[in-house]
């Protein structure tokens, strides 16, 4: 590729190839909106999909699905896949409970850190693919929480700061809301404007060039996955506070919405490609079309249907990639 | 000679696969007080069916470098399909596996267009199908439930001597000369009759060999006229249909059909964990179906082990994911022999 090919390439990167993904989910979020609108007036007569206290209590819900989906996406933008995020948002809820105290967050939290540690290891080092690797790392996860609680939910609680931040509002906006706000603008500082943002566009785009740049690579897969984990440990630790306690399985929720938000969102599956924005549009999508499924009461096979069907609509208009010809 | 050596090096991940079985295996006929007997290797092989189909399911779309996170979806909806249409007249039945079986590979087919004219991820495309096809399920069996012809259900699920004494053949099963091998299970006949009828012809067909370049080298094969677009499709459509084998033997184990959600997922990971022990590399190109069988009865025997050994059931999940961790880390060997480290980015 010529010096002139590779200008262009970047400038449509960050111009017109982008924001379309981005556009297109945004109609799609006024179309669930108005939808969900004519649902209720029909049924009930109330506008009641509209008012402001519903919509924060969306977004308050979304906030968790934003985080996991806000790690996930930089994890993607490498290139890479972390499945390990039902379990560790699970472990994290359960460890952060069991301790207790003042101590619960920073030991969730830290909960998270490890794991994203060994999940970086296995992935920069031993090189193993890491869509195994972490599911590996998942399977661990549960037996070790398995062990650790007998397999039943485990008796703990959320300590008063947990239940705080998931359910706690100020000024009548939801902490969550604040939470995934701050957690946004960090991750959008640290992609625009550090070098380790950059390093993760140039790594998910081609890492041998990267690597040939003088990047230290390795650190930056292993940022990454420690990012991808910790953001999951703090939407497990949020949701352990949401339901005031922690539960088998309180992660499986998440793994499949959280990569179908970011990839809505239009980020490249393949890595080096996407805007955080998108992924936030892409997790409001999802749960607002979560939220209209089940007030129209979908029976779960409908809502199953339509979801499936929504993703590939949406990479339909967009997701297409150039066909391999040589 | 060095022909021999680069068939060998080449089959090492099928090598390890079939020696971890045996080593698993025989640890626990060794220690099982009716060890080596028949109703162990009825019950075994009953137990690992499902799981070796699946994992055969996963293996076609890895060759091609792609991934089908929907075999779980696509399983359990046969297996809800077939709650309905295994009764009846021995024709009847027949039919019902047939409509099970097209309706399978009809539903890989649908995720192979949408990869390739949709050009869409695989991952991204089985994962969004993965939901429609598990809605389809939960659509025919909001509440698990069902009926299957007994009869066949038993024989199935049981040796040659049975299926003979079910439908009165062979003396009842009694006959001088099907006495040697009526202890077969059929699971295993079923397993064999799978490689041998459906997967070795696939893999010797122009579009089988065509599947093995691309995942190899998707442009080198379209340059050297491969045609790319169909050897994908059959992939998927080859997944479908051994995931409605799976679909259909669950069936036949439990005699209903129940859109069971986790059931589902656990299986989709699995079978990909089937895939990477049994030596298929992801990324495409290398290994096999046959594999993936050893792969998939692997994690099988490992599990035998912990009802032996009076595992605590506390552990087992741990003990599964430590080996299942450590299975994909054998990879990792690859390291030490890399003399240049840009060849580790790939």
């Amino acid at each position: 590729m010529t010096a002139l090919g590779m200008t262009a390439h970047v400038q449509s990167a960050f111009s017109g190839r982008e924001s379309r993904p981005i556009l297109i989910a945004c109609a799609c979020i006024v179309v669930i909106l108005i939808v969900g609108t004519i649902y209720t007036l029909w049924a009930h007569g109330t506008a009641s999909f509209l008012s402001p206290r519903y919509l924060m209590q969306q977004l308050q819900v979304g906030a968790f699905l934003g985080l996991v989906a806000a790690g996930m996406m930089l994890v993607i933008l490498l290139g890479h896949i972390d499945l390990s995020v039902p379990w560790t948002i699970a472990a994290a809820a359960m460890m952060a409970t069991a301790v207790g105290g003042p101590l619960a967050l920073p030991v969730g939290l830290g909960l998270g850190v490890a794991v994203g540690l060994v999940n970086g290891l296995g992935v920069a080092y031993l090189r193993v693919p890491s869509m195994i690797f972490t599911l590996g790392v998942n399977a661990v996860l549960r037996g070790l929480m398995v062990m650790h609680t007998g397999g039943f939910a485990p008796q703990t609680h959320s300590t008063p700061l947990m239940e705080f931040l998931a359910v706690g509002h100020i000024l009548g906006i939801p902490m969550a809301l604040f939470v995934w706000i701050l957690v946004s603008i960090l991750i959008v500082v640290m992609l625009r404007r550090t070098p380790l943002g950059r390093y993760i566009y140039a790594v998910g785009n081609r890492e041998a060039a990267a690597y040939l740049s003088g990047v230290n690579t390795r650190l930056v897969l292993i940022s990454a996955f420690v990012l991808c984990s910790t953001l999951a440990a703090l939407a497990g630790v949020l949701l352990a506070g949401y339901s005031t306690k922690a539960y088998q399985g309180m992660g499986d929720a998440y793994l499949l919405p959280s990569i179908a938000a970011v990839v809505i969102g239009g980020t490249n599956i393949l890595g080096g490609q996407g805007r955080y924005t998108g992924t936030v549009v892409g997790t409001i999508l999802i749960v607002l079309l979560t939220s209209v499924l089940s007030i129209m009461q979908m029976p779960e096979a409908g809502r199953q249907i339509i979801y499936g069907t929504v993703i590939i609509a949406m990479l339909l208009a967009y997701g297409r990639r150039d066909r391999v010809t040589s | 000679m060095s022909d021999l050596r680069i068939r060998l090096v080449q089959s090492l991940g099928l090598i390890l696969a079939i020696g971890l079985f045996l080593l698993f295996y025989l640890i626990y006929n060794f220690n099982h007080p009716r060890g080596f007997s028949s109703q162990i290797l009825i019950q075994n092989a009953n137990e690992s069916f499902v799981l070796v189909m699946v994992g055969m399911a996963q293996t076609v779309p890895a060759l091609v470098g792609g991934l089908d996170l929907s075999v779980g979806a696509v399983m359990t909806m046969i297996n809800t399909l077939a709650s309905y249409l295994l009764v009846g007249w021995p024709l009847q039945i027949l039919g019902g596996i047939v409509i099970c079986l097209a309706t399978a590979a009809l539903a890989g087919f649908v995720n192979g267009c949408l990869v390739v004219y949709g050009r869409i991820q695989p991952i991204i495309v089985t994962l969004a199908t993965g939901a429609v096809y598990m809605g389809i399920a939960l659509f025919l069996r909001p509440t698990p439930g069902g009926k299957v012809d007994g009869d066949f259900s038993w024989a199935m699920t049981n040796d040659l001597f049975e299926l003979a004494a079910t439908y009165g053949f062979a003396g009842d099963g009694d006959a001088a000369w099907f006495r040697p091998f009526a202890w077969l299970p059929l699971p295993l006949i079923l397993m064999v009759l799978v490689v041998l009828l459906v997967w070795l012809p696939f893999k010797n067909s122009v579009t089988g060999r065509g599947v093995y370049a691309v995942g190899s080298a998707e442009g080198a094969a379209y340059m050297s006229g491969v045609r790319v677009d169909r050897c994908k499709i059959a992939a998927f459509t080859m997944a479908g249909l051994f995931a409605g084998f799976a679909g259909l033997y669950l069936t036949l184990q439990t005699s209903s059909g129940n859109a069971d959600v986790p059931q589902a997922g656990a299986y989709t990971l699995n079978s990909i964990a089937a895939v990477v022990i049994g030596g298929t590399s992801l990324m495409g190109g290398s290994g096999g179906a046959v594999g993936s069988l050893f792969g998939a009865l692997v994690i099988r025997s490992i599990s035998f082990n912990f009802r032996i050994f009076d595992v605590d059931p506390l552990l087992q999940p741990l003990i599964e994911g430590i080996v299942l961790l450590g299975a994909v880390s054998i990879g990792a060997a690859r390291i030490f022999r890399v003399r240049n480290k840009l060849e580790l980015f790939g």
